[in-house]
């Protein structure tokens, strides 16, 4: 092959690899994007069991927090002041897990609007609340001076 | 008094500072020598009185006084001595302070390496490491100042949070930050060659040991992070792809390819518009970091309360940072040249196709970490990426670098024929495959992913012993030396590298087999049950009580068994301290050169039993271990005789 033609080879295949690179990367991120939403948000949506994996965030109800006997499930309501979303979860939870307080968990619908978390997630200080979770609390009392 | 004598000292820091960015630049253009001198004399000056001041921060710490903002909201008369000195840098403002004090440091070792280096070019160097001490004091004068006094004083502190309470937190942050900072020392000298207009294979091996070395320690820094994690978040992970970690990463993986690209720009004299490319970009990722860690945009362990003027600040001084040298570098860029021209099958094409390779995998990580703030930031809904994404995409990418990374000091520099490399990684390749395959017959179950990551480990060791072997040969048929003797004139980087390589093999081992083999499970378990995972056996012998300085704890008694023979004995912990009012899983572990046992406590359930986790993760040392090789290697390459220039000149 003559320069001139090698260099052209070497370029176009060069960019049919990068493009190519630069779809799949994008495809991949795409495929693993989380979301984040209110419980109000989520029964806006309705998510069914297909649906991918999202985050949802707001205040655990205090009282709502139940262990089953047997084995580590445990199943707890998660609110943000207007509507409340059920959560069962299997393994242990944060230390910083309490009712009352902000928490994000993350995970799918099953039947029944149940939302079954494989991840709680575990925020470092006690005073310290996740800011979607925040914004989130804050939201109803916007409502009500409307 | 104390306090007040940390912050004068900081105001005069600002002067030196401002004097070291300024004079020494106007005489290096003027030929004025008295003015260039000056920079040796501030940068000196200015780490004496950083390093003060920073004492009059941990001396406030040690002795209680409570009437300094920081030390009241990070620390407590009850505090152990060691956690009250690391408290100075635990939290936002004393670990800015932290910051500075590293800066000063890597500017006192340049300054009094006077001797290496033309006072011109050193003059510029220092000029351009004041310019950014001086940024930082203003930062932290206005924005973060860690003497700031409260009145009335306070009874007690607050104490510092207890998941920083550990020895690894320690040593973990001065680490990171020498390395973070480091890399301020290859941008200084790119800087400093772009503006002095002379680039020349010299200034490259000037370079070189001061990149190695901010390598090696953000290499141990970003290792300790990760053990820290995985033994005191208690819940066994060593590595989340979270944004802060990725802050980290960026800059080591943007600092490896810069050590590369620095190779061939001092042996062939190419690469090198590059290579100052990516000494600005890594030191501008290692701002960014900055950035995102402390500005509060991210929300983690690390982010501390956040005030929207420090974002702004460091922002605002990171885009002045970046837009002038990459300004600077495109004026400049055209006049370098390209240097000498090679053929793709040749060492240089191995190095660069690991340097583009390192340079998008860093891309891919920038993007996961920044499009959640974007996302953020334009109101278009909360996101977070998943780890699988950067798993995938980190995999996928450095697979093949690491393949490179076997080829390519086996190749010719400037141009090697295919079929005389062919021969020379045939038998290797074969080798690590069949040796992948064996390997793979003892191990559990069957996956591609672990026989990619065998073979890749074996690959690279198969490259180390074959480069050996032919440098040896190359040496004694050159020399006529026996080849023992031969072995004995193989010049330390040279060992460096080959150390630094089977690192990356040691460490590809273990994230292979914990990623293929762990297992994890939780129970519900009383005294005396027991709970199995693999041929380990766990029995709950009881709990005890225990009284800490600053916290009580629930210990757990466990006995483990493999096979039925008695092995060791655990004891996590559930902590509670007191004046944090916060609950802290003590984890604990059984570590063994082919597998950790590693053992939490939930928590207690209503009817006595408690919820406990257990981990099987096999070879998971060798992530940190094979990361401290890497520095190890990195050390001896920085230390090699080559770079001793006081000899060579004379």
């Amino acid at each position: 092959m003559k320069p001139r033609q090698k260099r052209v080879t070497l370029i176009a295949i060069a960019s049919v690899l990068i493009t190519s690179a630069i779809v799949i990367v994008l495809n991949v991120f795409n495929d693993n994007l989380v979301f984040f939403y209110s419980p109000s948000e989520i029964l806006e949506r309705n998510f069914d069991e297909e649906s991918r994996q999202i985050r949802l965030g707001g205040m655990v109800v205090p009282d709502s927090v139940q262990r089953r006997s047997t084995d580590t499930t445990v199943s707890f309501q998660v609110t943000d002041n207007r509507n409340t979303i059920k959560v069962t979860y299997t393994g242990i939870l944060p230390d910083l897990f309490r009712e009352g307080k902000g928490v994000v968990v993350q995970g799918r619908f099953a039947e029944n609007q149940m939302f079954v978390a494989n991840q709680v997630l575990a925020k470092h200080d006690e005073n310290y609340m996740p800011p979607e979770v925040a914004e989130i609390l804050m939201e109803p009392k916007k409502g009500n001076t409307r | 008094m104390i306090p007040e004598l940390g912050n004068f000292l900081l105001m005069l820091a600002l002067v030196v500072t401002a004097i070291q960015s300024v004079m020494p630049m106007i005489g290096a253009n003027r030929g004025n020598l008295p003015l260039m001198h000056l920079a040796l004399m501030s940068g000196k000056l200015q780490f004496v009185i950083i390093f003060c001041s920073f004492g009059c921060l941990v001396a406030s710490f040690i002795l209680n006084d409570f009437s300094v903002l920081n030390v009241a909201n990070n620390s407590n008369s009850a505090l152990p001595l060691p956690y009250k000195i690391a408290a100075s840098w635990g939290s936002h403002e004393g670990s800015m302070l932290l910051w500075l004090l590293m800066l000063a440091g890597w500017t006192f070792a340049v300054a009094i390496n006077k001797k290496q280096l033309p006072i011109e070019f050193l003059s510029r160097i220092l000029a351009v490491m004041g310019f950014v001490s001086f940024g930082f004091l203003l930062f932290i004068i206005f924005t973060s100042n860690p003497f700031e006094r409260i009145l009335p004083p306070l009874p007690d502190g607050s104490d510092l949070n207890p998941l920083l309470q550990d020895p690894g937190m320690v040593i973990h942050p001065p680490m990171l930050y020498m390395g973070y900072v480091g890399c301020v020392v290859p941008f200084a000298f790119a800087v400093a060659a772009l503006l002095g207009g002379k680039l020349d294979s010299t200034w490259a091996r000037w370079s070189r040991p001061w990149t190695t070395m901010a390598w090696v320690f953000l290499t141990i820094g970003i290792a300790l992070g990760s053990w820290w994690a995985y033994y005191e978040l208690g819940w066994g992970g060593w590595w989340f792809w979270d944004p802060v970690e990725n802050a980290s990463f960026m800059p080591w993986l943007c600092a490896t390819a810069l050590m590369h690209s620095l190779s061939v720009s001092e042996k062939r004299g190419g690469f090198k518009a590059w290579t100052v490319l990516l000494a600005i970009l890594t030191f501008s990722l290692s701002l960014l970091g900055t950035f995102l860690v402390r500005s509060g945009v991210i929300t983690s362990v690390h982010a501390f309360a956040s005030d929207p003027s420090r974002g702004v600040f460091i922002l605002l001084f990171l885009t002045i940072i970046v837009s002038a040298s990459l300004l600077l570098y495109a004026v400049r860029a055209p006049r370098i040249g390209s240097g000498s021209s090679f053929e793709w099958i040749s060492r240089e094409g191995a190095l660069l196709a690991n340097n583009v390779l390192f340079l998008a995998s860093t891309a891919a990580i920038l993007l996961g970490t920044l499009y959640p703030l974007f996302l953020d930031a334009l109101n278009l809904g909360k996101i977070s990426v998943g780890p699988p994404y950067f798993d995938v995409v980190f995999v996928s990418l450095t697979a093949p670098a690491v393949f490179f990374m076997g080829i390519g000091p086996l190749a010719h520099w400037r141009k090697t024929e295919i079929s005389f490399l062919l021969r020379r990684i045939r038998g290797m390749m074969l080798i690590a495959l069949f040796g992948a395959v064996l390997l793979l017959l003892i191990t559990p179950r069957w996956s591609p992913l672990v026989l990619l990551g065998l073979f890749l480990a074996l690959w690279i060791i198969g490259s180390i012993v074959t480069t050996l072997v032919e440098r040896v040969a190359n040496i004694a048929l050159k020399t006529r030396f026996s080849k023992l003797h031969a072995l004995k004139k193989i010049p330390l980087g040279f060992w460096g590298m080959l150390t630094a390589h089977f690192g990356v093999a040691v460490f590809i081992v273990g994230i292979t087999m914990v990623g293929a083999y762990e297992s994890e499970k939780d129970y519900r378990m009383e005294i005396g049950d027991s709970a199995a995972i693999g041929k380990y056996t766990f029995v709950l012998d009881g709990f005890e009580n225990k009284e800490g300085p600053n916290f009580n704890s629930t210990v757990g008694k466990f006995s483990v068994f493999s096979n039925k023979e008695f092995l060791v004995s655990l004891s996590p912990e559930k902590r509670f301290y007191h004046v944090q009012q916060m609950v802290m899983t003590e984890a604990s572990i059984d570590t063994g050169i082919t597998r950790d046992l590693y053992l939490s406590l939930g928590e207690p359930l209503n009817d006595g039993s408690w919820v406990v986790r257990i981990y099987y993760k096999p070879f998971v040392v060798w992530i940190w271990f094979g990361a401290f090789i890497m520095a190890l290697g990195g050390i001896m390459a920085a230390f090699d005789r080559r770079f001793n220039l006081n000899k060579q000149i004379s």
